[in-house]
């Protein structure tokens, strides 16, 4: 109770903060937009249907692209963690691709996809893939090897092993793994939706290069927000639930 | 199967182990764990392995569990050669190796589930009767990390028990816990052997505790693996860890260990 109570206090000051700096007068209306005009971008946005496409489309893409990397990331994480040629192989590859910003793909992908969808589901995927990949590896091999024997005496092996004692007892690493990787991919796409200008639908990047374009503030800084706003309640349902649940299986880390 | 046949003592196994060499190559050159060991261990007999660390008993004990394979030699359970880990042959581990991902039921169910033969009502009864046995019939639902240190062991015991293996196999069980929590499942120990009648081998480098539990007791010693020793325990059971006529048996066990140790040593330095 107190918690939540001090979590409003500190965005109402926030808010309140900002609205005095807006109209102190010391910044241009231009550059520092009040917290009501962008209420009220959202307001009208959300009445004309453009902001719900647009998250719409940007979800679309996201899900997709994340989606994918988790396909492909998981089991080749699962694998490297297995096969020592594959740890100093693909293992290596993925550390050095997971250093690179994703936007530094979108030329990448401009050139071999021109301005497509499939430009931007390349570079959401390839900022998920390598983070998910390594932190699927790492935590399979962080594993106390003394699950595996005692499995064994008790017959486990093979396919029963992978999925009753390898999965189990890597998955707080694994949601880790797709936590950070939903991050990434979220990174991503804005900067692909920033930088690769598509007619195939309007993605809340899109939204914000507009709002940039015509010197609207307002609108740059109410798609910030609901960037930020996505991305917090993607984390308490997806992730949060989880963690919850291991913190309280494992006795890990600090409840909340 | 019916749960009686299931709950039923199967007739503990024989174990011979002849000629046993193992090594293993570590960082600092070739360590020869076990160098030409035989042992025999008898039907329901409880042997216990003492030795300082690095005298080979685990290693032995690993073998016996399958876990590993000797360099050379042979182990026969009942006759039958062991290739391989096998449900007749459970193991209890120093750390008690459960899985947090499941409660303390799912940690017992985990053996039972792969054992064939049984269906999940008769899985759960045969899970709640070990519970039982080792006392933590309120705790099937806790965590694993709600529980103290000498509970895991009994739920790592339970859980060893329960597909009804007809050998234990015991590596430090009790060495990570207080004396006072090691007293009580000495008692416990003792009473689930005489009501469940398996083989137990039971490694140590606690001489006390060898005494308090063995019929017999093997003394290891290091660089290589061998078996210096071996003493007959004959005392009546229960036996108390405290009581005189034990002291007397660990004393003379610790004599020895300390005579091969200290010549040992002189070899070493000589």
């Amino acid at each position: 109770m107190i918690r939540s109570i001090s979590t409003i206090a500190f965005f109402l000051l926030l808010l309140v903060s900002w609205e005095i700096a807006s109209r102190s007068g010391v910044w241009s209306p231009v550059l520092l937009p009040s917290p009501l005009n962008v209420l009220e971008y959202m307001w009208q946005a959300t009445r004309d249907g453009s902001l719900w496409s647009a998250t719409l489309v940007t979800m679309k893409r996201l899900l997709l692209g994340y989606g994918i990397g988790l396909l492909v990331g998981v089991p080749l994480g699962l694998l490297t963690s297995r096969f020592r040629i594959l740890q100093d192989t693909l293992g290596l590859l993925a550390l050095g691709i997971q250093t690179l910003p994703s936007v530094c793909w979108v030329p990448l992908a401009l050139l071999w996809f021109g301005q497509t969808e499939a430009a931007m589901l390349f570079v959401v995927v390839m900022g998920t893939l390598w983070s998910v990949l390594i932190a699927t590896s790492d935590g399979v091999r962080s594993m106390p090897p003394i699950y595996l024997r005692a499995a064994r005496t008790m017959g486990s092996k093979g396919l029963h092993t992978w999925f009753n004692v390898i999965l189990p007892a890597s998955l707080p690493y694994l949601i880790g793994g797709m936590k950070q990787g939903w991050a990434f991919a979220w990174r991503s796409l804005m900067a692909a939706e920033i930088f690769v200008t598509i007619l195939t639908g309007f993605g809340l990047g899109q939204l914000l290069q507009y709002g940039r374009e015509l010197l609207a503030m307002d609108q740059v800084v109410a798609i910030m927000v609901i960037i930020v706003a996505i991305g917090l309640l993607a984390d308490r349902i997806l992730f949060s639930p989880w963690e919850r649940f291991f913190h309280k299986r494992w006795g890990t880390g600090s409840m909340n | 199967m019916s749960l009686e046949n299931e709950l039923a003592n199967t007739a503990p196994e024989r174990i011979e182990a002849t000629n046993i060499t193992k090594s293993f190559t570590t960082e600092r050159g070739k360590v020869v764990a076990l160098d030409n060991v035989s042992v025999k261990v008898g039907e329901g007999e409880f042997l216990c392995l003492v030795g300082p660390s690095g005298c080979g008993k685990s290693t032995l004990l690993n073998l016996i569990a399958g876990l590993d394979q000797p360099d050379s030699g042979q182990i026969l359970a009942n006759g039958e050669n062991i290739s391989g880990p096998g449900r007749d042959r459970m193991v209890m581990f120093q750390e008690h190796a459960l899985f947090p991902w499941l409660d303390v039921m799912g940690n017992v169910l985990f053996g039972l589930r792969l054992k064939p033969g049984l269906n999940s009502k008769e899985r759960q009864e045969v899970a709640k009767y070990y519970l039982d046995l080792v006392g933590l019939e309120k705790f099937e639902h806790a965590n694993i990390h709600e529980l103290s240190g000498g509970m895991k062991q009994r739920v790592a015991l339970a859980r060893a028990l329960a597909p009804n293996p007809r050998v234990l196999l015991m590596d430090e069980p009790f060495a990570a816990l207080d004396a006072l929590t090691r007293e009580h499942l000495y008692g416990d120990i003792q009473r689930i052997w005489e009501a469940r009648r398996k083989t137990i081998i039971f490694v140590t480098h606690n001489v006390r505790e060898a005494a308090c539990l063995g019929d017999r007791v093997l003394l290891f010693s290091p660089n290589p693996g061998r078996i210096r020793a071996e003493f007959r325990i004959e005392l009546p059971r229960p036996r108390d860890i405290n009581s005189v006529e034990l002291a007397r048996y660990s004393t003379e066990i610790t004599t020895a260990l300390k005579g091969f140790t200290a010549a040992q040593g002189k070899e070493a330095s000589e």
